[in-house]
């Protein structure tokens, strides 16, 4: 029983301790990698970050609609719908926004970086690139954690604006609040300080989403099982970790 | 994939910039020249520096500072106002009001009928504090248990 215990500590202690020094070599590689291999970023950002648009925008729309139709019902009974647009723009800008494009970003590119390393180390496409010389920590993994790390402010900023608007066409299309009163609440509660919570988030969960996935990838055991095991701890672990940093960083700004 | 790109990062700045200018509230007053005006008040609520100050509804105003003076036992607010708005009459009457029932607190300036004006480093006299709701409902419902004591006694 102890022993158990101690050694799923011990494992996780491992992985911790792998994921940092993992961490300092990415960013030793970063500027190098900027440098001389902008492209490879630029794809990375477009794997990450434009392919997933599609996934976030309409997460955003049905999760700032559910947003509204909530504050909406409740708000309804003191009186004060007019008050829905605080309800959706703090909520959305402050925690749900930046939370859920990390879940969804995990579950759409995170899975897609692990296994696509994985499937790279399990076909020894690592070992050859090491073979000539090539370090695949530069080549394979710094671009890809660079580009979820790029990525992640500007998706979390989309799901939050289309958010916004979703809730909007609930409260305002559907139930009739006044758009006037609707945005003008929202203005009047809301400043830069909720905006930035919100940015800082998103940048914090870019690297910690990216990083998860590179790291599970590069770890993982060489074979088809193994593969599918690291893609499943990514999400695990990346939703884990950004739920963590959530509150971390909620509390910070309180 | 450069398109792409390009498009994501278009709409993702595009969306940044949608968050930090629509869904703050927008400084509607924002400018350099101004005077400084100040006002004592008994009690001042919970008014905040950077509280708007108001004249007929339209923002003229600041709130820059809130001083509590020992000796005259009163609070100091001092404000500044637009300097293209240097013809207030000086006897102008500045209370503390409430934007709705539950919300932030403001000063309102009320136009007095003096040919003087309000200039820098102006005091305004006649002030009406602000209302602090808890101390309404504390009367009401101390007020309306000690009538009745008081009548029952005489």
């Amino acid at each position: 029983m102890f022993r158990d215990i101690w050694q799923t500590l011990e494992r996780f202690l491992h992985s911790l301790g792998g994921m940092s020094l993992f961490l300092l070599r990415l960013l030793q590689f970063t500027p190098g990698v900027v440098i001389r291999r902008f492209r490879l970023v630029v794809y990375q950002v477009y794997n990450a970050g434009a392919l997933s648009l599609v996934v976030i925008m309409i997460s955003g729309l049905f999760v700032g609609g559910v947003l509204g139709l909530l504050a909406h019902s409740s708000l309804e009974q003191f009186n004060a719908e007019d008050t829905t647009g605080i309800f959706a723009g703090l909520g959305l800008v402050k925690g749900i926004g930046p939370v859920i494009t990390a879940l969804l970003f995990a579950g759409r590119a995170g899975t897609a970086l692990t296994s696509e390393i994985g499937l790279m180390k399990a076909t020894d496409q690592l070992s050859a690139m090491e073979m000539m010389a090539v370090d695949p920590v530069r080549y394979v993994a710094v671009p890809r954690f660079l580009g979820g790390v790029v990525a992640m402010p500007f998706l979390s900023a989309i799901f939050t604006a289309i958010g916004l608007l979703g809730s909007h066409l609930v409260a305002v299309e559907q139930y009739g609040v006044d758009v006037g009163a609707y945005w003008q609440q929202m203005q009047n509660v809301m400043d830069w300080e909720d905006v930035s919570e919100g940015i800082t988030k998103s940048v914090v969960f870019g690297i910690v989403a990216s990083l998860v996935a590179v790291w599970e990838g590069y770890q993982a055991t060489p074979t088809a099982e193994g593969v599918g095991r690291a893609t499943t701890r990514t999400v695990v672990v990346t939703s884990i970790a950004v739920l963590f940093f959530n509150y971390m960083i909620t509390a910070m700004y309180i | 994939m450069e398109l792409g790109t390009g498009l994501f990062a278009l709409l993702g700045i595009g969306a940044l910039f949608f968050l930090t200018t629509q869904t703050t509230g927008s400084d509607d007053f924002n400018v350099d020249d101004t005077f400084e005006v100040s006002a004592r008040f008994e009690n001042v609520g919970s008014l905040k520096p950077r509280a708007p100050v108001s004249i007929s509804g339209v923002t003229i105003g600041r709130v820059t500072d809130i001083q509590f003076d020992p000796d005259s036992l009163e609070a100091v607010v001092t404000f500044v106002i637009d300097s293209r708005y240097d013809q207030i009459p000086d006897d102008s009457d500045a209370s503390i009001l409430t934007a709705g029932l539950l919300g932030s607190q403001y000063i309102g300036l009320t136009a007095g009928g003096s040919p003087l004006f309000l200039e820098d480093g102006s005091e305004i006299l006649f002030t009406q504090s602000a209302i602090v709701l808890e101390n309404i409902i504390g009367k009401f419902l101390v007020g309306g248990t000690s009538g009745d004591a008081s009548e029952s006694e005489e």
